[in-house]
């Protein structure tokens, strides 16, 4: 199947006052219709600035770009702002993390969604309104006929939060990018919104790009995942290759350091030792090395971002460490980085 | 650190039927009263000396209200909280400042609690310097701090802005040390952190709480953190407690509703078990605390509400190993354990007496 975004060999770095911060470092991944590509990093990895990029949110005097993101045959890394503003919206929309800032404060949500129908398919007002009505009950706001004319502050977290999926889902986008979209909420009203998210992504078919740092909310949405890591991806697969046959170390450290309500507690939580490096100052080779238990000779050297697995050609990572020198090393001890010890081979 | 502590060890604190109202006002010049945030409604509970109590609920429930009115931050409309013997609510400013010595808070957002024009060593020595420490005894003593909870000396003379969260966030937790605190009151101290760096920080408070004999009050809003530092766990919902558990057994045998439904709704990190998992996705929202709703207050979004529900407020029903929960349809429980239940005198006073019984567990059994 033809990807309906392709992005290449991106790169993001910002000149800021303690010198270059290399945001993102050749990035590369496709997005097919209809999938769900989940992007997991923490603070400082570069999942946000790439997905901001795509809609063209990151473009200053300080920034700098380099490589392609191919959609639909719109070149988006330099695309005019014109041509940006036919996509932002329209084929891709965004969902953002916080929605308490997200909306603005002095305009009834109703105006705020009818403004981007308006703009990019010209409906006379009525319509407008009509659809908007439409676009909010499919997300699960309550009397939405009445709660049109209302402003955010009369919304609770979860339901502003409903309007922004209504507002990105207003002109039938064939490409949602999420980041963080559950992050600010309730664990109850997060369970409601990832439930709508897939219903709605089953009903319209739109593909979607997931920012997050939950591996829980990942293992609940996601059909692809790509690790971040201090700018660059260092894994990436199906859902099942990453959570049963993680290839990175940093990815058993994730894996190994989420806590789970539905198994007896460890005696101690697993934790990544060190923190992340500074973009600005980041380690020669391997990013992780300097954090990772398993650091060796070969790891000065960047290992590419390749298939090192037999039978899984799209499961990618970058780790100089032989596939079945990993199998044995991440079966260890229950407490230190990585996962416990797994049977069998991913489904 | 066990749950025996909770009923043999020392009462550090005693919440008594505690009330937090926040009044709303009306009218420019005579402001009258119109209605009350019901922050805190009838709470009750100890704290043991050496015990984590975990304090978990969504926002809206009171939970930072609770900690703070224990820190006499803010004052309470009702009740009493004992802090080692002293009523905490009515102590006056004098009577309060050896009290705070004894006590002491770390922060959810690690980027707004430090000052940030502020050095690390005025940051951390502050506290010391407002008890009366000797100036030249304050830099050795924060040098120490540094060391105990995984900084370096050197950090002393660096400003806020120089650490990553995780490191501010340990900044925090020297300067709640300083003054040598019997209780930490801990708002949701890692929730602004990535996880790789939450378990380093959780793991710390771990050692810290062996090393110095520390209480905790660990505030949270939801159940997944709060597992792996809490003895007990105490589940509020819109002012009220939920339920009461030794820590472990919360998880393996929630009895109140809206536990089971905080635990269902944590996604689990496994793909495989998420699909066979069945989700129970509670509906709704936590309803307005000004209005909160007659008889159990999460009824509207119960799975298992039925009349009773909606009439008389649930006592805290009292189960074996100390677990408290106010539900007339408790979950998890076997005929025997409800026939065996008391009201406890925790309960709250507007409560009925109608403990569950074994018909209407049956009756809603069926229901999931």
């Amino acid at each position: 199947m033809t990807p309906l975004l392709s992005v290449e060999d991106l790169r993001v770095s910002f000149a800021t006052e303690e010198g270059v911060v290399q945001a993102v470092d050749g990035v590369t991944f496709d997005l097919a219709p209809g999938e769900v590509l989940a992007v997991v990093g923490e603070s400082g990895s570069g999942k946000s600035v790439t997905a901001m990029t795509l809609m063209g949110l990151t473009r200053s005097p300080n920034a700098r770009f380099e490589g392609t993101a191919h959609y639909k045959g719109t070149e988006l890394i330099d695309a005019s702002e014109e041509e940006l503003r036919r996509v932002r919206g329209a084929e891709i929309a965004m969902i953002f993390q916080d929605p308490m800032t997200s909306l603005n404060p002095v305009v009834k949500i109703g105006a705020q969604i009818v403004e981007q129908i308006q703009e990019h398919e010209g409906l006379p007002d009525q319509q407008a309104r009509e659809r908007t009505v439409e676009l909010l009950e499919r997300v699960g706001i309550p009397r939405a006929r009445d709660r049109v004319d209302d402003y955010p502050h009369e919304f609770s977290g979860g339901m502003r939060q409903r309007v922004m999926i209504a507002l990105a889902l207003s002109c039938d986008p064939s490409v949602l990018i999420a980041d963080e979209p559950t992050t600010a909420l309730d664990v109850t009203i997060q369970a409601q919104i990832l439930q709508r998210i897939r219903e709605l992504r089953e009903e319209t078919g739109a593909a979607v790009v997931l920012v997050t740092h939950d591996l829980g909310v990942v293992a609940d949405i996601a059909d692809r995942i790509a690790v971040m890591y201090a700018g660059r991806i260092v894994e990436e697969g199906t859902l099942d290759e990453i959570f049963y046959d993680p290839q990175h170390p940093y990815t058993w450290g994730l894996l190994g350091s989420i806590t789970r309500v539905d198994r007896p507690r460890p005696e101690r939580l697993p934790a990544i030792p060190g923190l992340p490096p500074s973009l600005a100052d980041r380690p020669e080779g391997c990013h992780f090395r300097p954090r990772c238990p398993h650091e060796f000779a070969e790891c000065v050297k960047v290992p590419p971002l390749e298939a090192r697995v037999a039978g899984q050609a799209q499961h990618l990572d970058r780790c100089w460490l032989p596939a079945d020198e990993k199998k044995v090393r991440r079966e260890i001890q229950p407490g230190e980085i990585g996962l416990a010890a797994k049977e069998g081979t991913p489904a | 650190m066990s749950v025996a502590a909770s009923n043999g060890g020392e009462r550090l604190v005693e919440v008594d039927h505690l009330k937090v109202f926040f009044p709303i006002k009306q009218g420019v010049l005579l402001e009258r009263e119109v209605a009350r945030v019901h922050a805190v409604n009838d709470v009750t509970l100890s704290i043991a000396e050496g015990e984590t109590l975990g304090l978990v609920g969504e926002s809206g429930c009171g939970k930072t209200t609770m900690s703070r009115a224990i820190m006499r931050l803010i004052d309470s409309t009702e009740g009493a909280i004992h802090f080692r013997g002293r009523d905490v609510t009515k102590a006056g400013r004098k009577q309060m400042e050896p009290l705070r010595r004894e006590m002491q808070m770390v922060f959810q957002d690690p980027f707004a609690s430090l000052n940030p024009r502020k050095r690390v060593g005025q940051i951390i020595g502050m506290p010391l310097r407002l008890h009366g420490t000797a100036r030249t005894q304050v830099e050795p003593q924060v040098r120490e701090l540094l060391g105990k909870v995984g900084l370096h000396e050197e950090h002393v003379n660096r400003f806020p802005h120089e650490f990553s969260g995780g490191q501010r966030q340990r900044i925090g937790v020297a300067r709640a040390l300083a003054l040598e605190p019997r209780l930490i009151v801990l708002d949701e101290p890692v929730s602004a952190l990535d996880v790789s760096v939450q378990a380093q920080i959780i793991n710390l408070l771990d050692d810290l709480q062996d090393d110095f004999k520390l209480t905790y009050l660990f505030v949270a809003h939801d159940l997944s953190v709060v597992r792996h530092v809490s003895d007990r766990i105490a589940v509020m919902y819109l002012g009220k407690l939920m339920e009461v558990s030794p820590a472990e057994e919360l998880y393996t045998k929630p009895i109140h509703p809206y536990t089971s439904a905080l635990l269902a709704a944590i996604p689990i990190p496994d793909p495989r078990e998420n699909r066979r998992r069945e989700r129970i996705v509670v509906s709704g929202e936590p309803p307005n605390p000004i209005n909160p709703p007659s008889g159990c207050v999460f009824h509207p979004r119960c799975p298992r509400a039925t009349d009773i529900c909606r009439e008389i407020e649930p006592p805290l029903a009292r189960y074996p190993d100390g677990h408290l929960a106010a539900c007339h349809h408790p979950l998890h429980v076997s005929e025997a354990e409800i026939r065996a239940t008391q009201k406890d005198p925790s309960s709250p006073h507007s409560s009925g007496d109608e403990l569950p019984t074994v018909s209407a567990a049956a009756a809603t059994a069926s229901t999931p």
